[in-house]
């Protein structure tokens, strides 16, 4: 396996399924702090080219609030949640009491509350993939960013631009009170790493 | 009118009337040749320095400040351009996320590279707006050479 096209359907149902307790993981976390029924879909785990990937998630120019989180040790890669203006607005909604959320002019605890979700969201799947493969898999503190979801983008879309032409994207739906809104959740780890936890997992 | 898009490892040639735009560059540059006589420009958005590290295969030459400045240079040569009084015009490059390391500091190492590019085929840079830590959409007028550059939150300009 050298590039992600190299997958076979037998490497995506371990990445569903890891997506999927993921998600677990990532509605029960997220309900206990927001405190309200949230329920995440069942994901869906797509191969997209760089163009794709920006252009099926979002508009170039929509402007979101991103978190990044690195990985290190035996999983190598990073995790990249964008959040979108109208689940910035529910989530904090939920969280802080009823209030105009505008991401242009978010407060410091606001921002601390969407870098905390992101931060949450992330280690859910971490959580998810090293309690399956049982890997080790060290976290970097959180970066947080407001700008053009297609600039954010560029940062995996750039790191993985060496090694092949597609990302992987975990694609879910995040139900808040009844609310429905699409999530992004880049989840890339190198193709090395990825070969690493299929390894462990005994498959080839 | 209307403006022609520009992808990611994308370039394209436009005359006027019609205008070229690429949307949201991050650490990615975008690399404007205008043609004044003609009112014809260019427009490349790379994603990577150098072509010689992406080891062997076949690469896409429009990916890499390296190979897609000559190769539009080139059309647009072929298209009637001189490449004498040719002017760039660049954007992007920036830090998307500042905390934790940018490993290699891609937008920089970008940038350098695009001006060793255009360096090499002896092109002046008559404008830029690079670095910093924001996304720029970056559009020319191809009637007047003028470049718009446009940001989430820190407005409009002009180059």
């Amino acid at each position: 396996m050298k590039k992600f096209e190299d997958l076979k359907d037998v490497h995506i149902d371990v990445l569903t399924e890891i997506g999927n307790i993921g998600s677990g993981n990532a509605s029960t976390a997220l309900s206990a702090m927001v405190g309200c029924e949230v329920v995440i879909s069942m994901p869906e785990v797509k191969f997209l080219s760089f163009q794709e990937a920006i252009e099926k998630n979002g508009c170039p120019e929509e402007t979101v609030a991103a978190v990044l989180v690195r990985l290190k040790d035996d999983v190598e890669g990073m995790i990249l949640m964008t959040i979108e203006q109208e689940f910035a607005q529910a989530v904090l909604s939920a969280f802080f009491g009823e209030r105009t959320v505008t991401l242009d002019t978010l407060n410091e605890d606001e921002i601390s509350a969407l870098t905390e979700i992101g931060n949450i969201m992330s280690h859910s799947y971490i959580t998810a993939i090293t309690s399956l493969a049982g890997l080790a898999i060290g976290v970097e503190t959180p970066s947080f960013t407001i700008d053009m979801f297609g600039a954010v983008m560029s940062v995996p879309v750039i790191e993985f631009g060496e090694i092949g032409e597609q990302l992987m994207c975990i694609d879910k739906v995040i139900e808040l009170d009844g609310i429905k809104m699409k999530s992004n959740m880049l989840l890339i780890p190198t193709v090395e790493s990825l070969k690493n936890m299929f390894e462990r997992l005994g498959i080839e | 009118m209307g403006n022609t898009s520009v992808g990611i490892s994308d370039w394209k040639i436009e005359t006027a009337p019609k205008g070229l735009v690429t949307y949201a560059l991050g650490s990615c540059v975008g690399i404007c040749l205008y043609d004044k006589a003609k009112k014809i420009a260019g427009l490349s958005h790379i994603m990577l320095p150098d072509s010689k590290t992406s080891g062997e295969g076949a690469i896409n030459r429009m990916k890499f400040a390296d190979t897609a400045i000559p190769d539009m240079l080139t059309k647009m040569t072929q298209m009637g351009v001189s490449k004498i009084g040719l002017q760039a015009k660049i954007a992007g490059g920036a830090v998307m996320f500042k905390v934790g390391n940018d490993r290699f500091n891609i937008g920089e190492r970008n940038v350098a590279a695009v001006k060793e590019a255009l360096s090499a085929l002896r092109i002046p840079i008559l404008k830029q707006d690079t670095g910093q830590d924001f996304g720029r959409t970056m559009i020319i007028d191809t009637a007047t050479g003028v470049v718009t550059i446009k940001s989430a939150n820190k407005g409009t300009w002009t180059l």
